[in-house]
């Protein structure tokens, strides 16, 4: 008894000390580049944003009753039927587009986020499977993953959302699917380079018990490559979530996501009413790079392997 | 080794058997083709008759089994919208998409190589910098999107390039094909450029990364010390080096521009496999939306078949750990 | 001397005829929706139908406003209540060369009903039809019950050559070996997705085409439609977006071809079920059906602005709609006018039905199949709402929808309770929608297929049952104008409006619009 509770207070001691340091260089390290600092900044801008939508826009854009058939399609800067001003002009159902983007990178970031983080647990657990029972059942996980790995994700989410139908549910179902393989494959190789090391050896020696060797040991060196792989992935979830709207088999008009509206301005191409598709893709771009930015740079930051 | 391959195909038609299942369940969950497909004056007398002519009328793991039937003989069904084999209708659209893909596979080199010999070469240049950054927008940007502001810039705007569809084609040493045609070549050039996109980013990065690394290693410092002229250096040493991965890289990427050929092709209107599959989509047209995934199933399962054929070839540790486990 | 120069004119005249017609007499057609097979009897669908008015004749020929005018049938007239006599064209030759007769009739009306895996077959207009032969150019069609509409239902049945059609299958008819007719055009090629070619048949019996050959490209986006029309890629277009139509009035280089089609956009409610599935009552409630009460019926269509529809959603290329068909079709009722927009009175009417403060509602319709659907649908969520009716919005591909709408229910009915919908009537008269959509379902004698809100009528019924009996024109039209009428006085259907069909076309060529939104290269000319 004493023991274990001596334990933990050794580490949390031991942890307070460092975590200060290895925190500051973090963040120094992170600093020295400056494209990466901007992305943060227009990173936490965006969230921020998205997260005020309903406060800092002039329409709720999902109820009907503050949306006018009569605002269609007029261009930015054109006062509302409901006297407030539409800085971005307003798409073909006559939604500020304004209210409308924010709106939409809520449901992007919400859709990205939610995928990320269920494909991350099913991952993680999987791969830590792999990593301890060995034998028959780590070759068969590793053949689902490299199997799963060698279709494209766009093909395997296109396949799904073919089969189970639209809707935000949907969407997540489809990406965590396509993405669940590459948390497993890097969770399982990170754990099986931890767990033979000697500390590893030490704790279970100590008769720790699995779990606990997992949770106390395993996993906090899995996060570093799991942050990293995080933020590319959920890159590349909002990206694909706005594909497959586009392609139409995607989330539904009415609550429209970023890639529901450039498609829905894709009509107006052509009679020049060029903002109903460019604002929300511009939105969209920004999301996308700014995530992809700052996730280059943890990598470079959290692998020391790619430090000079 | 006979063992080996014998294990690995038995794996690859379990796994396609299992992905037939999927799919053809997946795809035949949704919908009603029948209320696409009906003029909309039939009466139900009708939209029965309709119902059996389709086969829709069988249970469907009847339907299941009399589509494994039709694939063991290599019939994948017949199209219910235009009667005719779903096969048949997939190779007839791909020759486009085979067009598309090549064109701007070689895109993405001609592109990418020298701007990333540029960028490896110079790395502290401004311009570098640029098409370093511009690579990054190359990964990231929604091919969808980047594909509306082309038409929008070239098409619309400019008026220089055609927006849609393929253009004429022509017959040049027994292959038709509208690369040779100039009328061709002016409808390809936007959704060459629309696909290539991604893999003139990644083309960039590979060979920027790949003559950072050669500039530091011996025979190319000795080839310099002995005088050899920069040309001769980059155009021989270092093109060698920085090729393999970037041939093996590409290679891999096919699969994922068959994926992304779905999306440039319905905003180009080109008429390829991609187009067909989305269309067969939206118009519930199962047969060919099933076939089209088998294929796909099956081109991936072959190659990775392929694949640890040839590694178990080079490097029999791999067989070994296969028996072991 | 005078022989010469007469022979020099005309090798010169000669000439003229054969190097003009090869270089600017080729025709590009761009189309919204590509017909599924070259097979005249495999799909009973527009676009396949609108592709083989080209290569095939039918007896009977609807014109551009749906009038029936003599094809292959020289004249037709009923000999007594149950039979109608076809005296057929003679002289007139197949493209291989063989001479047309009634046989080909005959086995034309066997095919058209049974291809084999047709998804939509044309049995609906050779049901319960017996021909027999009179000699070679005279047929006798009869029927069971005297049928008013048997010239209509003739004339939608392409006729295919005994010899080489008949017993093609087809994949025959699309590589192109069985695709032989007595039609203003020859089959020359047929790429699925890609082109169809067809060229002028030099022998036509009736008016030659002047367009030596025709292209078809399939264009299924809007914007790449137009396009294809502004870079030059294709000369005629149809289907015009209604986004683009005021670009393209601005432009020298175009021009716009409009006609009023035969189809209704319009909401259908549902008067079946006391207990309406997408009907709550405020909060979520179970609630009795409203919308079975007239005066909620009314005051939705009350509710509904359709100027607002037509200028913004539309942009004005729209007609706003008071019955099931547009004037100057047969069959429609000279009394009725689109309802005025009045809020107040919708709130009014919805205080005397006993829902002052409404009710929940959903609405569903398409996404993909009818122009702007998807938008026309938020619009009415929209405007119900602003009266009190808190009204959510479902829209869906039409594979989905269409299959709910009809069947999607329990016990296989309609799913849905509120809906957005359009009918187009393949008669060009009055009697279709108003059996398909009005008429009580009945499966047996095949009325109310559409009928997805369930309305019954009986008075309605037996005017429609009388209307389809009667043989005599005015007294057929007085009957249907009457059904009609007292349908709609019902608010059995809600007409929101009537679409407007646009064709674009290069400068220098003119179409002449259809309502049946048939593409035609013989509407084609070269001003």
């Amino acid at each position: 008894m004493t023991d274990q509770s001596l334990n933990p207070e050794d580490n949390t001691a031991a942890q307070a000390v460092l975590v200060e340091t290895p925190f500051q260089r973090f963040v120094s390290e992170y600093a020295d580049n400056k494209i990466a600092v901007v992305s943060l900044v227009v990173l936490v801008a965006i969230v921020v944003l998205a997260i005020l939508a309903p406060w800092i826009t002039p329409q709720n854009p999902y109820d009907l009753a503050q949306v006018s058939i009569m605002d269609a399609a007029q261009p930015p800067g054109t006062e509302a039927f409901d006297g407030y001003t539409m800085w971005l002009g307003s798409d073909g159902a006559g939604r500020d587009l304004y209210s409308a983007i924010l709106y939409g990178i809520r449901i992007s970031l919400m859709v990205g986020l939610a995928s990320g983080l269920i494909a991350l647990i099913i991952g993680t657990a999987i791969g830590l499977v792999a990593a301890y029972a060995g034998g028959r059942v780590d070759t068969l996980i590793m053949r689902a993953v490299d199997l799963q790995l060698s279709f494209p994700a766009a093909l395997i989410a296109l396949m799904l959302v073919a089969a189970l139908g639209r809707g935000i549910d949907k969407i997540i179902i489809a990406l965590v699917v396509a993405q669940w393989a590459y948390y497993a494959r890097t969770v399982r190789a990170t754990a099986l380079v931890e767990s033979a090391k000697e500390y590893v050896e030490a704790a279970r020696c100590l008769g720790l018990s699995h779990g606990r060797v997992i949770f106390k040991h395993v996993l906090p060196n899995c996060l570093a490559p799991l942050i990293v792989i995080g933020t590319v992935q959920t890159a590349s979830a909002i990206a694909l979530e706005s594909t497959l709207s586009f392609l139409g088999v995607g989330l539904r008009q009415t609550e429209p996501s970023l890639g529901v509206l450039i498609s829905s301005g894709r009509e107006y191409i052509i009679s020049g009413r060029y903002w109903i598709s460019i604002f929300p893709g511009i939105a969209l771009l920004l999301t996308i790079v700014s995530i992809n930015l700052v996730g280059d740079q943890l990598r470079d930051v959290l692998n020391p392997r790619l430090k000079k | 080794m006979t063992v080996f391959i014998i294990r690995r195909l038995m794996q690859a038609m379990i796994v396609v058997f299992l992905m037939s299942l999927i799919v053809f369940f997946g795809v035949n969950v949704i919908g009603n083709p029948v209320d696409m497909l009906i003029n909309p004056e039939a009466d139900q007398a009708e939209i029965e008759r309709t119902i059996r002519a389709l086969g829709l009328d069988k249970p469907i793991a009847e339907q299941y089994l009399f589509f494994l039937k039709g694939i063991a003989q290599g019939d994948f069904g017949k199209s219910f919208i235009f009667g005719e084999p779903a096969l048949k209708l997939i190779l007839q659209h791909l020759p486009a998409t085979i067009e598309l893909a090549l064109v701007s596979l070689l895109m993405a080199v001609v592109l990418g190589i020298p701007l990333g010999l540029y960028a490896g070469l110079f790395p502290e240049q401004g311009i570098s910098r640029t098409i370093m950054a511009s690579s990054i927008l190359g990964f990231s940007l929604p091919t969808f999107w980047v594909g509306l502001m082309l038409i929008m810039g070239f098409s619309v705007y400019l008026g220089w390039l055609p927006s849609t569809g393929r253009g004429e084609t022509a017959v040049f040493l027994g292959i038709e094909s509208s690369l040779w045609t100039w009328n061709g070549l002016s409808h390809l050039l936007l959704p060459a450029l629309n696909l290539a996109l991604t893999n003139i980013g990644l083309v960039i990065r590979l060979s920027r990364a790949g003559v950072r690394e050669a500039m530091h290693q011996e025979y190319i410092k000795f080839a310099r010390a002995k005088g050899l002229p920069t040309h001769r250096i980059i155009g021989v040493h270092l093109m060698k080096n920085i090729m393999i991965p970037i041939v093996t890289v590409l290679g891999l990427e096919f699969g994922n521009l068959l994926a992304f050929s779905v999306v440039t092709e319905t905003i180009f209107a080109w008429p390829g496999m991609g187009k067909l599959l989305i269309d067969s989509l939206l118009q519930l047209d199962r047969p060919v939306v099933v076939a089209y995934l088998m294929i796909i199933v099956l081109l991936f399962v072959a190659i990775n078949l392929l694949v640890d054929i040839v590694y178990s070839i080079l490097d029999p540790r791999v067989r070994l750990r296969d028996q072991g486990a | 001397m005078n022989r010469t120069v007469k022979t020099r004119a005309l090798a010169t005249v000669a000439v003229v005829a054969l190097s003009t017609p090869l270089l600017a007499e080729d025709l590009t057609i761009g189309l919204a929706s590509e017909p599924t097979s070259m097979d005249p009897h495999f799909h009973n669908l527009t676009p396949n139908n609108a592709m083989s008015r080209h290569i095939y004749d039918t007896l009977i020929r609807q014109d551009e406003t749906q009038g029936l005018n003599p094809g292959l049938a020289v004249e037709w007239k009923p000999v007594d209540e149950l039979t109608w006599e076809f005296k057929l064209r003679e002289g007139v030759t197949y493209h291989d060369g063989s001479a047309f007769d009634a046989d080909d009739v005959l086995c034309s009306f066997v095919r058209a009903p049974d291809v084999p895996n047709s998804p939509s077959s044309f049995a609906s207009m050779t049901k319960g039809k017996t021909l027999k032969k009179i000699d070679d150019f005279t047929i006798h069609i009869t029927t069971e019950a005297p049928y008013p509409l048997m010239a209509n239902d003739v004339s939608n049945v392409p006729i295919v050559s005994s010899e080489s059609g008949c017993d093609a299958t087809t994949a025959a008819y699309n590589s192109g070996e069985a695709s032989v007719g007595t039609g203003p055009f020859t089959f020359v090629s047929y790429k699925p997705g890609d082109s169809i070619v067809l060229a002028s048949n030099p022998n036509y019996w009736g008016d030659v085409s002047p367009w030596s050959t025709v292209t078809f490209k399939p264009i299924k986006s809007g914007p790449a439609r137009v396009a294809a029309l502004l870079a030059g890629d294709v000369d005629v277009i149809n289907s015009v977006p209604t986004t683009d139509i005021a670009t393209l009035e601005g432009r020298e280089d175009v021009g716009l071809s409009q006609g009023t089609s035969n189809r209704v956009i319009y909401l259908h409610l549902d008067h079946g079920r006391a207990d309406s599935p997408f009907v709550k009552a405020n909060g979520g409630g179970d609630i009795d059906n409203p919308l079975r009460k007239l005066e909620v019926r009314t005051a939705i269509s009350k509710a509904i602005h359709r100027d607002a529809i037509v200028e913004r959603v539309m942009e004005g290329v729209a007609i706003k709609a008071g019955q099931l068909l547009p004037n100057g079709f047969f069959g429609v009722s000279d009394q009725l006018q689109p309802v005025e927009y009045d809020p107040n009175g919708a709130k009014e009417l919805l205080a005397a039905a006993g829902v002052p403060d409404g009710f929940e509602l959903t609405i569903h319709g398409p996404n993909d199949r009818y122009i702007n659907d998807a938008k026309i649908a938020e619009a009415i969520g929209q405007m119900l709402t602003r009266v009190g009716i808190k009204t959510s919005v479902e829209t869906m591909p039409r594979s989905v929808y269409f299959q709910r709408a009809s069947r999607g229910g329990p016990e296989g009915g309609p799913e849905f309770s509120f809906i957005l919908v359009g009918w187009g009537s393949g008669t060009g008269e009055a009697s279709s929608p108003l059996r398909s959509l009005i008429g009580t379902h009945d499966p047996d004698k095949g009325w109310g297929a559409s009928n997805r809100g369930r309305y019954s009528n009986p008075e309605v019924d037996a005017l429609i049952a009388e209307a389809l009996q009667t043989v005599d024109s005015a007294a057929r039209e007085k009957l249907l104008a009457q059904a009609t009428e007292l349908a709609i006085a019902d608010a059995a259907i809600i007409p929101l409006h009537y679409q407007v069909n646009t064709w674009g076309v290069r400068k220098g060529f003119a179409y002449a619009p259809r309502t049946d939104e048939y593409t035609l290269a013989t509407g084609v000319t070269k001003e």
